[in-house]
């Protein structure tokens, strides 16, 4: 059929030109199926079945970032679609009027898109499966779980899922284009070609004028995310400093687009300089047509910078983490005295059974369900804690609560404090092998790790705040708090515990007993025997009348964060990326299209005589400006986003930031670098093609 | 007077062995300082393929090309465009002017592609821009030029760089006949400032402004003749001659 093969020819004809397109296409295709496959690689592994939940969850939610990503490439396919189809005008105008319909040029790209349709699925579906098999070693890795045994995996379901969305995203592109020809008048896509470009200059007076008030909002937004932090309560505002960034961002690049240009006009040295003029009016001619698309990417990798950065933070923090915040096997814990509570305690959901029997430390609690807890361990700690309505968070802030009250109104400042005793801590201290501390009779000192709240506590330690309880009055040792834990878990959570000495405490107000100890094997299977069977215990009819102890144990801590970070990681990842690759081949395919337009201007120079190298150097300094304008900007929002993020993930720590930092720039380096360079080649490549003029 | 252009013998075959088609053949003249030559032809005489293997745009079968006593048939790469930028001036039918850039910073390009200092770009335009009349277009874009003044941006940057000879390729082709008329005024007159002027067309008209019309016929010459003390009017008459003489074609372009 001529029809079939007018398309064939024509993609044969531009796949030079939009090698870029394709690529980008096929690179879309691949990651979607990537990512939607991880499960099937999880298969091969030796994970335990909380493990197997996590994942679960983790498909879950990576199916759900995978909506966002089909429409961010569907957004992306028909973009570029539209700006192909703008390109070949007047070879439809041709064919419209030699007197085909318009119904038979829809049909003409209709196979057009069809084909290039099947073309990147399958080749983007063999690469996808390709890549999944080296996804294997990462996923393994991140699970910290052994291949049991390496095997070609294949998802059918990720399959069946990456060709059925693709497939309604192309479905969506032909439509699309049938009706955007459809609109088309034949004089318009004849001349469309002949169209002359009007260059005008914007009014330096106003860009400057616009520039400094974007860059006042711009500084604006900075400084919200960053110093009025504390002001953002809610998730809503938030919205403002990012509506500010994005709208300052757009203004910036406006107004810059009309300010660099002159600014180099006003520098005649430079200006004249080789082939700077001609470099310099590519740009400017237009960036007039490209500040959208600019504010679009950078936007774009701003976001990418931020969400690899701060994925990978989460990660590598938590991984850290855990050699320190859980330095021991299990911690048993249980609730005593809770009667004394009862209301509270019914409003959480406890039976009056398990209120009533309260009394009996994590040993007993075990004996009553037949278990003895202390024959798996191979030396183990006993501690308490105690707790009075008289010492809540409002005590201890003393004259100080009104004003952090106001700064911040929404703590729960009538929780009662943790208090335990000095020598207990030192007990934990030295099975954890943390600090321990000494205090005298009238002292008191706070052990707290989660910083938002050692910041506030300290407001309140450094003015020398003196507590009363069960009727001492105590006054701080340090006037800041100091490092330390109780309970075990992959963050730094410990909002703060009150240590006294020993003879102050009433033994009334016990709340709390803990048992925690170390196993006697070290097998991981072992282990998680263990724990399974006491997690069974829960299920027994006994614990309807007696609240079984609830216990954090390494393993199990371990496990969450590992599978945690292993979510956050790729969903991070897959964001990042396929973000990265739409941003990077929007810019390409934007300067590869415009290439016949340079085609004539480079023609031209080298008539009048200029080397290759300047030519080239120009063509360089060209596309370069083009990527590097919206980096640079997204560069500095993300110093700001990332400020922001460390802040919101403060409980995770940023030790870790500046290897993630690293990592991200290479992540960026290489994909958008990558790009930079092919639409370079392919560039320098079409205007090469008339060398021989 | 000093010779500054000699073509000597050169040959322009096109095609593959079976089908060969000599575009120039044996072709010789010479061109002296400060003359305004024309060269006529009908289209396909070989006309076109001459100016560029001049301009060293494209390349000789056989033979040799002075100018200025270089062969430029034995340049290579960075060293033709060298050439091209120093020691010629291009003028085409479609001007070939950048359009984003104004007509300064059009005529600019030549210079400063060559390293010349900004000031000195500013005087030399200033100058030019007066001889040619178009001090009033300076800032303007190319989209808001007529097509005579375009091509007087054209010549401006042609003729800025001091080039030992000036290459015309049908420089009036896209002009309407006023535009012509003032075009090659300006150029009869910087031909009278002491510019060597080659130019190729096929129009009569234009051809009765240079000081010799070289007439071309399948890659040869065919006849040569010297305006000498004649008008304007009287050289005219003596092409058309000719014109008709050669037949063909060219008689279409009358």
């Amino acid at each position: 059929m001529m029809l079939c093969k007018l398309s064939l020819e024509n993609i044969k004809k531009s796949i030079k030109d939009y090698a870029i397109y394709f690529f980008t296409l096929i690179l879309g295709v691949a990651i979607f199926y990537v990512f939607n496959a991880l499960d099937s690689q999880t298969v091969m592994m030796d994970v335990s079945s909380s493990t197997q939940d996590i994942i679960e969850l983790m498909m879950t939610m990576l199916s759900g970032v995978s909506v966002f990503v089909s429409f961010i490439l569907g957004f992306l396919i028909i973009y570029a679609s539209r700006f192909l189809i703008k390109r070949r005008n007047k070879e439809f105008g041709i064919y419209l009027t030699l007197g085909m319909s318009k119904r038979k040029i829809s049909l003409i790209l209709f196979f057009e898109t069809l084909l290039i349709g099947i073309i990147s699925l399958l080749v983007g579906l063999g690469l996808g499966v390709l890549l999944s098999q080296a996804m294997s070693l990462v996923v393994a890795n991140m699970f910290e779980a052994n291949l049991t045994k390496f095997a070609f995996v294949f998802s059918s379901s990720a399959f069946i899922k990456t060709i059925i969305y693709f497939s309604v995203m192309y479905l969506l592109v032909m439509i699309f284009n049938t009706y955007s020809l459809s609109k088309c008048k034949l004089i318009d896509l004849l001349n469309g070609a002949k169209k002359t470009e009007k260059i005008k200059l914007k009014n330096p007076y106003l860009c400057m004028l616009i520039f400094i008030i974007s860059c006042f909002v711009l500084g604006r937004a900075y400084y919200i995310v960053t110093h009025d932090f504390l002001t953002l309560q809610e998730v809503t505002d938030i919205l403002k400093p990012i509506i500010m960034g994005a709208v300052s961002t757009f203004f910036i690049f406006w107004s810059l687009s009309g300010l660099i240009l002159r600014i180099a006009m006003g520098i005649k040295k430079f200006y004249y300089k080789g082939l700077n003029s001609f470099t310099l009016r590519q740009f400017s001619s237009k960036i007039n047509t490209t500040v959208f698309s600019s504010t679009i990417i950078c936007l774009m990798l701003f976001i990418t910078i931020c969400l690899l950065s701060s994925c990978l933070t989460i990660k590598n923090s938590m991984n850290a983490n855990i050699k320190e915040l859980a330095p021991v096997d299990a911690m048993f814990t249980v609730n005593i005295n809770m009667d004394k509570y009862y209301d509270e305690y019914r409003n959480y959901g406890y039976n009056d059974f398990q209120i009533k029997n309260s009394h009996y430390t994590v040993k007993e609690k075990f004996e009553l369900f037949d278990l003895d807890i202390l024959s798996y361990f191979k030396d183990y700690i006993e501690v308490n804690t105690y707790a009075t309505p008289d010492l809540t968070l409002n005590h201890t802030l003393g004259s100080r609560l009104d004003s952090i009250r106001t700064q911040f109104p929404f703590l729960a400042y009538d929780t009662m404090e943790t208090i335990m005793k000095i020598s207990d801590y030192n007990k934990v201290a030295k099975f954890y092998g943390i600090p321990e501390y000494s205090l005298n009779h009238d002292e008191y000192l706070i052990v707290a790790d989660f910083k938002s709240m050692v910041n506030i506590r300290n407001v309140a330690l450094s003015n020398g705040e003196e507590i009363s309880l069960f009727g001492h009055t105590l006054k701080p040792k340090y006037d800041t708090c100091q490092d330390g834990f109780l309970e075990m878990s992959s963050q730094h959570i410990n909002t703060g515990i009150i240590l006294v000495s020993d003879d102050i405490i009433d033994e009334e107000y016990l709340v709390q007993n803990c048992l925690i100890g170390n196993y006697k094997t070290t097998d991981r299977k072992e282990i998680t025997k263990i724990e399974n069977h006491i997690n069974q215990l829960d299920k027994s009819s006994k614990a309807n009348e007696y609240l079984l102890p609830s216990g954090s144990t390494k393993l199990a801590i371990q496990e969450a964060t590992i599978g945690l970070s292993a979510m956050v990681t790729f969903i991070g990842l897959y964001l990042g990326i396929i973000f990265l690759i739409s941003s990077a081949a929007i810019l390409g395919l934007k300067e590869l299209s415009e290439s016949s337009d340079n085609k004539e201007r480079f023609k031209t120079l080298r008539k009048i005589g200029t080397d290759e190298k300047m030519l080239d150097k120009a063509l360089f300094r060209q596309i370069a400006i083009f990527f590097l304008l919206p980096l640079i900007l997204a560069l500095i929002h993300s110093i700001f986003g990332i400020l922001f993020a460390v802040k919101v993930l403060e409980v995770f720590g940023n030790e870790q930031l500046l290897p993630s930092i690293i990592t991200t720039a290479i992540i960026i380096v290489i994909i958008y670098g990558g790009y930079f360079l092919i639409t370079y080649y392919c560039s320098k490549n079409i205007i090469k093609n008339e060398r021989d003029l | 007077m000093e010779n500054i252009l000699k073509v000597d013998k050169i040959e322009k075959y096109y095609g593959s062995r079976s089908s060969l088609t000599k575009a120039i053949d044996n072709l010789s003249f010479e061109v002296e300082k400060g003359e305004f030559v024309a060269i006529m032809g009908a289209s396909g005489s070989g006309k076109t393929t001459l100016l560029n293997c001049i301009g060293a745009i494209d390349k000789v079968t056989s033979g040799h090309i002075f100018v200025g006593g270089f062969d430029i048939t034995k340049l290579k790469g960075n060293e033709l465009n060298r050439f091209r930028r120093e020691e010629l001036g291009f003028i085409f039918q479609d001007f070939n002017l950048l359009d984003t850039l104004t007509a300064y910073e059009n005529i600019a390009l030549a210079l400063s592609i060559q390293g010349i200092s900004a000031s000195i770009i500013e005087q030399k335009i200033k100058k030019v821009a007066e001889e040619l009349d178009i001090k009033d277009v300076l800032n303007k874009y190319p989209y808001q030029m007529s097509g005579g003044q375009k091509q007087r941006v054209a010549s401006a940057r042609a003729i800025i760089t001091d080039p030992k000879l000036v290459l015309a390729d049908e420089p009036t082709g896209a002009l309407d006949s006023k535009s012509s008329k003032m075009l090659l005024e300006k150029l009869e007159f910087l031909d009278g400032l002491g510019a060597t002027i080659l130019m190729v067309t096929h129009d009569a008209f234009t051809a009765s402004y240079a000081r010799r019309v070289i007439f071309i016929k399948d890659g040869k010459i065919f006849k040569e003749i010297h305006k000498g003390k004649d008008t304007r009017k009287e050289f005219f008459d003596k092409i058309i001659d000719v014109v008709t003489l050669l037949g063909g074609d060219l008689n279409d372009a009358l």
